[in-house]
C-alpha cells in the first residue's frame, strides 16, 4: 500500500487529529468556541511565519533570520505603524523588498543562504533593539480588532488558519508562477534552460517570504498588543519544524502550504497539551522536541515502507 | 522530397562556429545547416564535441567565434526559433507532476484554467509519440520509472508549447528505453520529419542511427570529419570515421606473467597480481561506478585494517582528490599517516623524508613541498595524488580517469611509473576515457550500459575493437 507516499498530507492531518483528540480527552472544556480559540490563537502568527519559511525552503534554501525578522516587524508595527501609519507602511514595504534583494544576492553570488540569513538575523535583531530598546509600544486599533474578531460558529484562529492555507495553496500549488517557483527547488537548471530568469524567481520567493514574515509580525502584535525586540526569536526553529512536520522536505522543492499550516497548528497544540499534562515547564521544551521526533519518525517509517511496497 | 526540403531556408545555420574552454578547443570551426525535413544523425567518440555542438545550437553556450543563425524563423534565439533539446541526463523537476513540468517550459500557459490545458497538451503529446504509454498527466515525476521520465521529457520536447517544435535535439534518447518504446520513438521521428520538422539524433546505437537518420555527421576532436547522406555510410565505415587510425602502436611488450587473481567484482571484472587492467567504453556507462563500488566495498568499514588493501587515484581532483587548504606535503602523505605514526602521533621527520623522496621520484615541480597544493599546476597536483596512492603499501591501485587535464609530458612520466610499479607486483585498475591510455593496459574491459560488453587482451586491444564494443553492433 502506498497511501502515505501518495497522499503526503495525510500524516500531518493524522498527527494533528490525534493530538487534538488527546487534548480534548485530557481537558474536555477545551472543546468549545472559546477553548479552541485559546488553544490556536497564537498559531496564526506561527502559521504565517511557517509559510514564510516554506517560501525559502521551496527554492532549496533555509532562513535562520526569520525569528529576528518577525520580531523586527513586530517592533515596527507596535511603534511606527501605530504612530505614523504611512511611514510604518513604507518601512514594512522596504523590509519585504530587502528580503527580495537578499534572495537575488544569494543567487547572484552563489552564497550559502544559511550563512547569509544567520548574519542577517543579527542585523534584524539590532534594528529591532534600536527601535524598541525595552518592551512596549502598542498595537494599532484596527489590527487589534481584526485579531480578536469573533466570527459566528467558528473561532477566528480556525477561520484564519483555513484562509491562510487556502490562499497559499492557490498561490504556490495551483498558480502557474508558483509551479515554476517549486520547479526552481526541484531542478533549477531545467528551469533556467526553459528560459526563466532564475535570479528573479529566487528574488520573488524571498520576497514572498518577506511578505508573510511581515504578516506574521502584524498578527503577533495584534494578539499581544505590544512588542519586544526578542518577541519572536523562537519562530526561526518553530517555522522550520512546522514546514517539515507538514510534509515538506529540506531539499527538492517538495513543500505543502496546507501541510505547513497544519504543522504550525500541531506545534502550538503540542505546547498546550503538555501544559494539560501538568508537565513542569522545565521539561516542556524537551517534550515538544520528543513529539517532533516521534512524528518525523512515523513519517520516515511510513514512507520507507511504502517505497518498498 | 529531399531536394525540396534542401531548397527551403535552413532552420539553423552555423558558420565556422567555435567554442574554446581555455586552451581546449571543444568545437573547432564547424559549419552546418539543418533544413526542414532532415533527421541528422550525430556520432562521435567521447569528447568529440557533440555536446558542445548541441549546446551551441540550442543557445546554452554562445560560440567563441563564428555565428549561429535561424534563417527559417528569423528569430534571434534558439527558443524563439522552435529549437528544443532533450538531454541525456534527466532534466525534469522531480517534485512536480507531469503536467506541471510542461508548464515550466511553456510560459504561454496562463489563466486559471492552465492546469486543464497542460494536462490535455501533455497527454496528447505522449499519445502521439508513445501510444499506450500509461502515464497519468497528474502523476508526480518522482513516482515514475526512469524510462517513463525519459518518455515524458521526449514528449515535452515534441509538444507544441504555444508555438511549434521545429528542431528537436535528442541526446541519447533511447539509452533508458526498451526496444519497443524506442521503436515508437523512431517512427515518431520519421513522421515528425516527414511533416517538415527536423531532428538532431545522437546515439551510440548505430542501428538506430541508420534506421532514422537521413544524413549522418561524424565528429572528431571538435571538427566535423564526415557529413554525408545516411545511405553512403556502412557501419564499419562509420566506426572507421570516428576513430583515429591507431597511431604508432604502443610498444608491444613481451607477454608478462601475472600472479593469482586479486580482484573480482560481480560485474565480472577480474585483475591478477601485477596486471594493469583497463576499463573502457563511452563515458558514463558504469565504469566509474564499478570502480567506486569496488573501492568503497573494500575500504569502508568500521574495523579498517591497518594497511589499506586498495588506494584510489581520483580523476575529478577538485571533488574527490585534492585537500585544497593543505600543503603538498600533507596532501601526499595523508594515505600513510597510520603507518608512520608513533603512539598515535605523526612522525614529522619520517613524513617529510617520504614526501621529499616522492617529490624526486615522481618529479613534482616545486621548490618546497610545504607550499600549498593549489600553487601547483593541474598536472602536478595529479602527480601528488599519484604519490599519495603509490606511497602506501596497498597492493591494488584504483584509478578513475586520472589523466584528465594532464599534459603529455606528465602522462609519459606517469605511464612509466605505473609500468614500473606493476612490474613490482602491484595491480592497477584504470578507467580512462582516452583510448591511447587504455592501449597501455594488459587487459581491457569495455563497458556498455553498466555491463561488460567485451574483454580484450594483448594485441586485441586496439581502438577499433574498443569502439566497436562500445557501440551497439548487435543487430547487424
Amino acid at each position: 500500500m502506498t497511501l502515505f507516499a501518495r497522499y503526503r498530507i495525510l500524516l500531518p492531518v493524522l498527527s494533528l487529529a490525534i493530538l487534538l483528540a488527546a487534548t480534548f480527552y485530557m481537558q474536555p472544556r477545551a472543546m468549545s468556541y472559546f477553548g479552541v480559540n485559546l488553544l490556536f490563537n497564537l498559531a496564526v502568527p506561527i502559521a504565517l511565519a511557517t509559510i514564510a519559511q516554506m517560501c525559502i525552503i521551496m527554492v532549496n534554501d533555509i532562513d535562520l533570520s526569520l525569528g529576528a525578522f518577525v520580531s523586527l516587524v513586530a517592533c515596527v508595527v507596535a511603534t511606527f505603524l501605530n504612530d505614523t501609519p504611512l511611514l510604518g507602511l513604507v518601512i514594512l514595504l522596504a523590509l519585504v523588498l530587502a528580503y527580495a534583494a537578499l534572495g537575488a544576492v544569494i543567487h547572484a553570488l552563489d552564497l550559502p543562504a544559511i550563512v547569509v540569513t544567520l548574519g542577517m538575523s543579527f542585523v534584524w535583531g539590532g534594528l529591532a533593539l534600536f527601535i524598541l530598546p525595552s518592551p512596549g509600544g502598542s498595537s494599532p486599533d484596527w489590527l487589534r480588532t481584526l485579531m480578536t474578531v469573533k466570527p459566528p460558529f467558528v473561532p477566528m484562529a480556525v477561520v484564519a488558519s483555513v484562509l491562510i492555507a487556502g490562499i497559499t495553496h492557490l498561490l504556490f500549488i495551483r498558480s502557474g508562477l508558483g509551479t515554476v517557483l517549486r520547479g526552481v527547488g526541484g531542478n533549477a537548471r531545467s528551469v533556467a534552460r526553459a528560459g526563466w530568469p532564475v535570479i528573479r524567481l529566487k528574488a520573488l520567493a524571498y520576497g514572498c517570504a518577506g511578505l508573510f514574515g511581515v504578516l506574521a509580525g502584524m498578527a503577533l502584535v495584534g494578539l499581544t498588543t505590544s512588542a519586544d525586540a526578542n518577541i519572536a526569536l523562537r519562530y526561526t526553529l518553530l517555522s522550520i519544524a512546522g514546514v517539515i512536520l507538514g510534509g515538506g522536505e529540506f531539499t527538492g522543492g517538495k513543500v505543502s502550504p496546507v501541510g505547513a499550516v497544519i504543522g504550525a497548528l500541531t506545534l502550538t497544540l503540542a505546547a498546550s497539551f503538555l501544559s494539560f499534562l501538568r508537565l513542569s515547564p522545565d521539561w516542556q521544551i524537551g517534550a515538544q522536541g520528543a513529539i517532533l521526533i516521534l512524528v518525523l519518525t512515523a513519517r520516515l517509517l511510513f514512507t520507507r515502507r511504502d517505497a518498498q511496497a | 522530397m529531399h531536394s525540396a526540403a534542401a531548397a527551403a531556408a535552413p532552420i539553423v545555420a552555423l558558420t565556422d562556429a567555435a567554442k574554446h574552454f581555455g586552451a581546449v578547443r571543444a568545437l573547432d570551426g564547424v559549419s552546418l545547416s539543418i533544413s526542414p525535413g532532415e533527421c541528422l544523425g550525430l556520432v562521435g567518440h567521447n569528447g568529440a564535441g557533440k555536446s558542445t555542438l548541441v549546446n551551441v545550437v540550442n543557445g546554452g553556450l554562445s560560440p567563441s567565434a563564428g555565428t549561429v543563425a535561424f534563417p527559417a524563423s528569423g528569430a534571434g534565439s534558439a527558443l524563439g526559433a522552435g529549437v528544443r533539446s532533450v538531454f541525456q541526463e534527466l532534466s525534469l523537476c522531480p517534485n512536480l507532476t507531469v503536467a506541471e513540468n510542461l508548464r515550466i517550459s511553456h510560459a504561454a500557459l496562463k489563466g486559471l484554467r492552465w492546469r486543464g490545458q497542460a494536462r490535455e497538451e501533455i497527454a496528447q503529446a505522449l499519445d502521439q509519440v508513445f501510444p499506450g504509454h500509461g502515464i497519468a498527466a497528474d502523476a508526480p515525476v518522482d513516482s515514475l520509472s526512469i524510462a517513463q521520465r525519459q518518455m515524458v521529457e521526449i514528449a515535452i520536447g515534441f509538444a507544441p508549447r504555444g508555438t511549434e517544435a521545429r528542431l528537436v535535439i535528442l541526446d541519447e534518447p533511447t539509452s533508458s528505453l526498451d526496444a519497443g518504446i524506442a521503436e515508437q520513438l523512431l517512427s515518431h521521428i520519421k513522421r515528425f520529419c516527414a511533416a517538415g520538422g527536423a531532428v538532431i539524433f545522437i546515439s551510440h546505437m548505430l542501428g538506430e542511427i541508420f534506421a532514422v537518420a537521413t544524413r549522418i555527421i561524424v565528429m572528431k576532436d571538435g571538427r566535423v570529419v564526415a557529413d554525408e547522406p545516411a545511405g553512403r555510410f556502412t557501419r564499419q565505415g562509420l566506426v572507421d570515421a570516428m576513430g583515429h587510425v591507431a597511431p604508432d602502436a604502443a610498444a608491444v611488450e613481451a607477454a608478462r606473467s601475472f600472479g593469482e587473481t586479486v580482484v573480482t567484482t560481480p560485474e565480472g571484472l577480474t585483475a591478477r597480481r601485477g596486471e594493469i587492467v583497463g576499463l573502457s567504453g563511452l563515458a558514463g556507462h558504469g565504469q566509474a561506478e564499478a570502480l567506486a563500488r569496488l573501492y568503497l566495498g573494500a575500504t569502508s568499514s568500521w574495523r579498517a585494517p591497518k594497511a589499506a588493501p586498495m588506494v584510489f587515484v581520483a580523476g575529478d581532483r577538485g571533488r574527490d582528490g585534492v585537500l585544497p587548504l593543505w600543503s603538498i606535503l600533507r596532501n601526499a602523505t595523508v594515505s600513510i599517516l597510520p603507518r608512520i605514526a608513533r603512539r598515535g602521533l605523526v612522525d614529522r621527520a619520517e613524513e617529510s623524508r617520504i614526501a621529499a623522496d616522492w617529490k624526486a621520484r615522481i618529479g613534482i615541480r616545486t621548490e618546497d613541498v610545504t607550499n600549498p597544493i593549489l600553487s601547483l599546476s593541474g598536472g602536478n597536483q595529479q602527480k601528488v595524488l599519484f604519490a599519495r596512492a603509490l606511497a602506501s603499501d596497498a597492493p591494488v591501485v584504483v584509478m578513475d580517469d586520472p589523466m584528465r587535464g594532464v599534459d603529455v609530458g606528465t602522462k609519459q612520466d606517469v605511464y612509466a611509473m605505473i609500468r614500473a610499479e606493476a612490474a613490482r607486483g602491484r595491480t592497477f585498475l584504470w578507467y580512462s576515457t582516452e583510448t591511447e591510455e587504455v592501449c597501455q593496459c594488459d587487459r581491457v574491459f569495455v563497458f556498455r550500459d553498466g555491463q561488460i560488453s567485451a574483454e580484450l587482451s594483448g594485441a586485441d586491444i586496439t581502438e577499433e575493437r574498443i569502439l566497436s564494443a562500445s557501440f551497439e553492433m548487435a543487430e547487424a
